[in-house]
């Protein structure tokens, strides 16, 4: 199993927030705009220096996705940004007519994600965001794992011509990425190689997915981890490369059951090879008011319940 | 153009509504009807539109360097649709395939199928006056002094996100945004008065801060045509404009006139061979 150290822990959205400064520096095409969450998208660097390139929209999330796809009509490349749940939950039918049907060139970056906000609770959580973006036809759908790999997609995103989801979340999480990586929309990362089960994780869960596979280690398991961090397209190739070594397959992700990453995989699976997966993810239920620490305990999205799901893959081999 | 020219064309484009629905047996006559004599008025006197050297209208999906216009209540589509072709964004006898399998005139506006004029898909209501704003405000950014249209329906403005952007135009100063509101007093359950009450919509739009002007005759071509004048001279001082604009629903036609009834209905051959008799066919059926 490769080692993976860390020096720093932070969140995923300052990794957003970085990106957005220097896309600002890069790209004089584009225009963030916000739904009153300056703060939460950590935006504050990119409007001091383009004060003329950010737009307030206030608490109105269905009118900043359509003046989004006005911008983008007009060629600008707009980030519209809020809280996972405002971001798409609220508004599904303004990004499907006018962003998604109509092939706008709208980034819609989504903090907040998944259970660990934490202490907000369920209305301000979403798990079902991943299901709804990625059932839209032409949606981009990606969801990093760290700070460097969230801002290095935050700039890939913007090279890209067409609509992306772009999810991310606020609790610190170990930075273990490259600084300089370049981001690859659609191309799993391999992380650690392996030849008994496959993980497969997305966002915060790839950390506790490598925790797992070093527990597993220690007990002559020898896992398989790839970093699934564009949920749509999905890199079946890869997908399917490594089950052929190992056999069996772990989903692993901050989201329902139903209709996330894991569903996606069961798709690629089931077309093309017999093998078994196992989910790790939240067995269709809201969540609540926690620390995050407690959430993934509690709804089971720990490296601990990653070893269980692999030692049930590997079972039912 | 003079006013007599341009009521020649909605005359034609009157023709081509009631053929286009009866061709597919459904689509919505009586908005399109209703808001035909404003469309032939921006396109074919008022907007300033990218042309080519023999006068046909060049079309890019970014609008820049010319006047752009938005439908935001996408099903009146037959009227927008006849307008487009008639204008000659797109071969007049397309029109026949409206609604049809594989035909780039969907029922309701979209981008989807590379249909030329148009810019976002319209229909799900409420969605367009956000769109145009975002269109007036990268005109902004670039300098671009063109004008940004908009068509709303009244009840469309039951749509809880039209009130967003309401709020959003004036806060933002978007000056270049000329927006409509087509007061026919109909939807598709009945008059608006009793559907849901839209109440006083222009001591609203006033309320938000928006410069608000009244066409009364909506379907007077003259009356549109200086109303217009007049709407462009309120742009450009720091608020948006709205015009509300008082049509008939089905004008022209003398039994769909003033009826919610013929919201969304097609005529059936006898209906559409009456209708055609009162309007006269000045630039040739498709």
């Amino acid at each position: 199993m490769k080692k993976y150290t860390f020096t720093e822990k932070k969140d995923t959205r300052s990794g957003f927030g970085a990106g957005m400064q220097q896309l600002g520096q890069q790209n004089e095409n584009v225009v963030a705009l916000c739904a009153d969450l300056v703060g939460s998208l950590k935006l504050d660097a990119f409007i001091k220096e383009n004060p003329d390139r950010f737009i307030q929209c206030g608490i109105s999330e269905a009118n900043m996705i359509g003046v989004s796809a006005g911008l983008a009509i007009g060629g600008k490349i707009p980030f519209a940004t809020t809280f996972a749940n405002f971001a798409t939950g609220r508004v599904y039918d303004q990004i499907r007519q006018s962003v998604a049907y109509s092939h706008k060139n709208v980034k819609i970056c989504a903090s907040h994600a998944g259970l660990t906000l934490g202490e907000d609770g369920a209305t301000h959580q979403i798990l079902e965001d991943l299901g709804m973006m990625k059932m839209l036809p032409g949606m981009t759908v990606i969801n990093p794992c760290d700070y460097n790999q969230t801002k290095a997609a935050t700039i890939a995103i913007a090279e890209y011509d067409g609509p992306v989801y772009l999810r991310f979340g606020r609790p610190v999480v170990p930075i273990f990425t490259a600084d300089d990586q370049k981001f690859e929309i659609g191309k799993a990362w391999m992380v650690s190689e392996g030849t008994d089960v496959s993980i497969f994780a997305t966002g915060h869960l790839v950390w506790e997915a490598i925790q797992a596979g070093e527990i597993l280690e220690a007990e002559g398991i020898s896992a398989e981890v790839v970093n699934i961090h564009t949920i749509k397209p999905l890199d079946e190739e890869a997908i399917l490369k490594s089950v052929a070594k190992t056999g069996c397959a772990v989903s692993a992700e901050e989201h329902n059951r139903l209709g996330g990453l894991g569903d996606s995989i069961a798709q690629v699976l089931v077309k093309n090879t017999l093998v078994p997966q196992e989910y790790v993810a939240v067995d269709d239920s809201f969540g609540e008011s926690g620390t995050p620490a407690q959430l993934m305990e509690k709804y089971g999205l720990t490296a601990k319940d990653i070893v269980a799901a692999a030692k049930r893959a590997i079972a039912r081999k | 153009m003079e006013i007599e020219q341009l009521e020649r064309i909605a005359s034609q484009v009157r023709r081509d509504i009631v053929r286009m629905v009866h061709g597919c047996q459904s689509g919505h006559p009586g908005g399109s009807l209703g808001c035909t004599d404003l469309l032939v008025a921006l396109y074919f006197h008022q907007m300033e539109l990218k042309e080519s050297d023999d006068s046909q209208p060049i079309f890019d999906m970014s609008g820049a360097g010319e006047d752009v216009f938005f439908l935001s209540n996408g099903h009146i589509s037959p009227v927008w649709y006849s307008v487009l072709g008639r204008r000659g964004y797109f071969p007049v006898p397309e029109m026949a395939t409206f609604r049809k399998l594989n035909s780039r005139l969907q029922g309701h506006p979209t981008t989807h199928e590379d249909l030329p004029g148009v810019r976002i898909a319209s229909g799900s209501l409420g969605q367009g006056l956000s769109v145009a704003l975002g269109v007036a405000m990268a005109k902004k950014l670039d300098g671009d002094d063109h004008f940004v249209y908009c068509l709303m329906g009244d009840g469309e403005q039951q749509e809880g996100q039209v009130w967003e952007a309401a709020t959003f135009a004036p806060h933002h100063q978007v000056d270049n945004l000329i927006a409509f509101i087509d007061l026919n007093g109909q939807q598709i359950d009945g008059p608006t008065v009793k559907v849901m009450n839209n109440r006083d919509l222009g001591a609203k739009y006033e309320a938000f801060g928006w410069e608000v002007l009244h066409i009364t005759h909506g379907n007077d071509m003259a009356a549109i045509v200086k109303g217009l004048q007049e709407a462009k001279g309120k742009a450009g001082h720091g608020k948006p404009v709205m015009v509300l604009l008082e049509t008939g629903m089905g004008y022209g036609v003398d039994f769909m006139m003033g009826s919610h009834k013929w919201h969304g209905v097609a005529p059936n051959d006898e209906q559409l061979a009456a209708a055609l008799g009162q309007l006269e066919e000045t630039m040739g059926d498709y």
